[in-house]
């Protein structure tokens, strides 16, 4: 098992003849992604590296049967992108696109309210690195051989302190069972604590790690979650211990703007909660690696 | 995006909200033109700066007669204002607003941000104006109103009624309040803001609104939609090396240690930092380059951080997803070969073909300390600092 995808997840493109779309869809193929096709307004009826294209997320649903999608649109379009995905039927959206006006995600998030909470999409993103699970299936832009099949799952703001925690943990000889970015921005779709319940759920995964950054009430809420309603072990890192309060550290929503949002602060609620916290950013194999043997 | 609040007050009048009569001065003489323009006999001059804590550094000057205008102008031009919220440096001081002042009866506090919480805008407010938010909710926290506002439909007009009773308002004034709080969200809506602040909204003496000051931050991710906004921006007002990365496309901040850093990722840039800090050094800057790393990135990135004269020792730590070591490896020895860098350079470079980038690096002529360790790259960072300083 895995969360989000696996082999079988059948996957659509949107904005996938585009420079960035096409380069990665590629990539996706050949790590044994089941792309079925794209979408891009005004080329629908043609085909795209084999694959059919659509101007519609709704004709490539009925076309397909897609489940679930990746956006790579620009910025201006992105937001509308989403929404046309939560219509079109999807139970899955990533979105990668970085620099998405945060009132454009608060009227996104609205919109997919108007939805029954079991016909609901999930989005993942925006402003991520996307969902791999290992072995099988890769939904975004990660480097795919950096990750081995394996018992951990992570959850993450950042693509490559997330690709440094794989790769830490592959050294070591830890498998990954799922990794999913959930973005850098402050309004964004999944949570930790969304993932982190879908993990608690999930046969194959047997330690959850966290990766989380300054800014935002989410990691705080993810830890109690784990403290509450958890068994698996949860293992968590905060970024940004030398970051001066109220500047944005290049995530949109890395900025310390209210109590509580420190990396200080933050690592107290993961402890208190009973979140084992990486003391180092370069001890993510040793702690995951100490866990796992006192777990089994 | 910060603006000026002579600028944030333009803009809010737009909106419907009453502001004192006040005018823009570049000079002296131009500050007591405005004065007699705007008439009457009592003045405040403010320094036009992109930070709080004006009032209590000396940045607004109530001044009597249009000489003393003329004077607090003189003073208060092309000074540096330093505040709790600057720094030591400060910022310059180059436009005076000049307003007519008022007779308070009353300060209120009125705020609208955006809360990560509900992920919705939300009011805030206290009838304890003119204290800093935060001052405000550790000394008077049941002061505070809050309002979260649904987006599909915007703050309604009950709501902002409410919030006007709640704050004690006398009802002759409850509609002028209630248009003003409305008017304040929409501003807010409608230009993408980030943050609208009102500190102090005043009751005047003769029973008026008006807002005394102003604060507007807008969504750098929304600029794209408004035009209008992005040219107010003022330059003065920034940190050098940050306005010379913004213009460049990359994503800095200045901090004040002196281990350069150069990291491609927000949260690996961050956590790289914090590793530098826990190996006993301190990290002179944030700098993310971005996924791509070309040779011309990370050249411009050198020159970034080499432009801060504290900066005793480089940091390169590049994770290759997408790209490749080797390419990084090729960028890092042509930036060194083409610019003159004087002090040490440790590189840690993993991900893609690591290994063919580490032999590039080895194999070059240029005198790069690599690193194969997060930890090993800044333990031998802080290193080679300590070990110049013996030389």
């Amino acid at each position: 098992m895995s969360i989000v995808i696996d082999e079988t997840t059948r996957i659509l493109v949107q904005g996938y003849t585009g420079r960035i779309g096409s380069f990665h869809s590629e990539e996706m193929v050949e790590y044994g992604t089941n792309i079925v096709g794209g979408v891009t307004p005004g080329r629908g009826g043609t085909t795209h590296q084999g694959l059919p294209v659509f101007d519609t997320v709704k004709d490539a649903v009925d076309a397909t049967g897609a489940e679930a999608s990746i956006v790579f649109v620009p910025p201006p379009f992105a937001a509308d992108a989403i929404m046309e995905a939560a219509d079109g039927g999807l139970r899955t959206c990533v979105c990668i696109t970085d620099g998405i006006p945060a009132q454009d995600m608060m009227k996104v998030k609205r919109y997919m309210r108007r939805y029954k909470v079991e016909k609901r999409m999930q989005l993942i993103g925006p402003n991520c690195a996307g969902v791999i699970s290992p072995g099988k299936a890769l939904l975004g832009i990660m480097p795919g051989h950096i990750y081995k099949q394996g018992e951990v799952g992570i959850i993450g703001r950042s693509g490559t302190l997330g690709y440094e925690a794989a790769s830490q943990l592959k050294a070591v000889g830890i498998g990954v069972s799922t990794s999913v970015g959930i973005g850098g921005d402050p309004i964004n779709g999944s949570s930790f604590k969304d993932h982190l319940a879908a993990f608690e759920q999930d046969p194959q995964t047997r330690v959850v790690v966290m990766i989380g950054e300054i800014g935002g009430p989410q990691e705080a809420a993810a830890a109690e979650y784990a403290r509450d309603h958890m068994y698996k072990p949860v293992v968590g890192y905060i970024a940004g211990l030398t970051a001066p309060k109220g500047r944005t550290m290049g995530h949109a929503g890395a900025i310390v703007s209210a109590a509580g949002e420190s990396a200080e602060e933050k690592v107290d609620i993961l402890r208190e909660c009973g979140v084992t916290v990486v003391e180092r950013p370069s001890e993510f194999g040793s702690t995951v690696g100490g866990v796992l043997s006192r777990s089994s | 995006m910060d603006i000026h609040e002579y600028q944030a007050k333009a803009l809010l009048a737009d909106f419907g909200v009453p502001i004192p009569a006040g005018g823009l001065a570049y000079s002296p003489e131009q500050a007591m033109y405005r004065a007699a323009e705007i008439g009457g006999d009592h003045w405040a001059v403010k320094a036009q700066v992109h930070t709080g804590g004006r009032g209590k550094a000396g940045g607004i000057r109530l001044c009597r007669g249009e000489q003393e205008v003329w004077s607090a102008a003189d003073e208060m031009l092309g000074s540096r204002l330093v505040t709790n919220q600057t720094g030591p440096r400060g910022r310059g001081v180059y436009r005076l607003y000049i307003e007519s002042v008022v007779d308070i009866e009353r300060e209120i506090y009125l705020g609208f941000v955006l809360d990560r919480e509900t992920e919705r805008v939300m009011l805030v407010a206290s009838s304890a104006g003119g204290m800093e938010i935060e001052q405000i909710a550790e000394d008077d926290p049941e002061s505070l109103i809050r309002v979260v506002i649904e987006p599909a439909v915007g703050l309604q007009g009950f709501q902002a009624r409410e919030v006007a009773f709640a704050l004690g308002l006398d009802a002759s004034i409850v509609t002028e309040a209630s248009n003003t709080l409305l008017a304040c969200y929409r501003s807010f809506r409608d230009l993408d803001a980030t943050m609208v602040e009102i500190n102090p909204l005043v009751v005047t003496a003769d029973g008026r609104i008006l807002a005394l000051d102003a604060k507007m931050a807008f969504d750098d991710n929304a600029l794209f939609k408004h035009q209008q906004i992005s040219e107010l921006r003022d330059k003065s007002q920034e940190d050098p090396r940050e306005m010379r990365a913004t213009d460049r496309g990359l994503s800095y901040v200045g901090l004040d240690g002196d281990i350069g850093c150069i990291i491609n990722g927000a949260g690996l840039a961050m956590a790289t930092m914090d590793m530098i800090k826990h190996s006993g050094g301190e990290p002179a800057n944030f700098l993310d380059i971005g996924g791509g790393a070309s040779p011309e990135r990370v050249a411009k990135a050198f020159n970034l951080v080499l432009s801060d004269e504290n900066v005793k020792a480089v940091l390169v730590n590049i994770f290759a997803g997408i790209n490749r070591c080797d390419w990084v490896a090729q960028g890092v020895v042509k930036a060194m070969q083409d610019l003159d860098i004087q002090v040490p350079v440790i590189v840690r470079l993993s991900g893609t073909n690591v290994d063919e980038g580490r032999r590039i690096l080895d194999e070059s002529s240029v005198p790069v300390i690599t690193a194969e360790t997060l930890a090993e790259a800044a333990e031998k960072s802080v290193g080679a600092i300590t070990e110049e300083a013996m030389a």
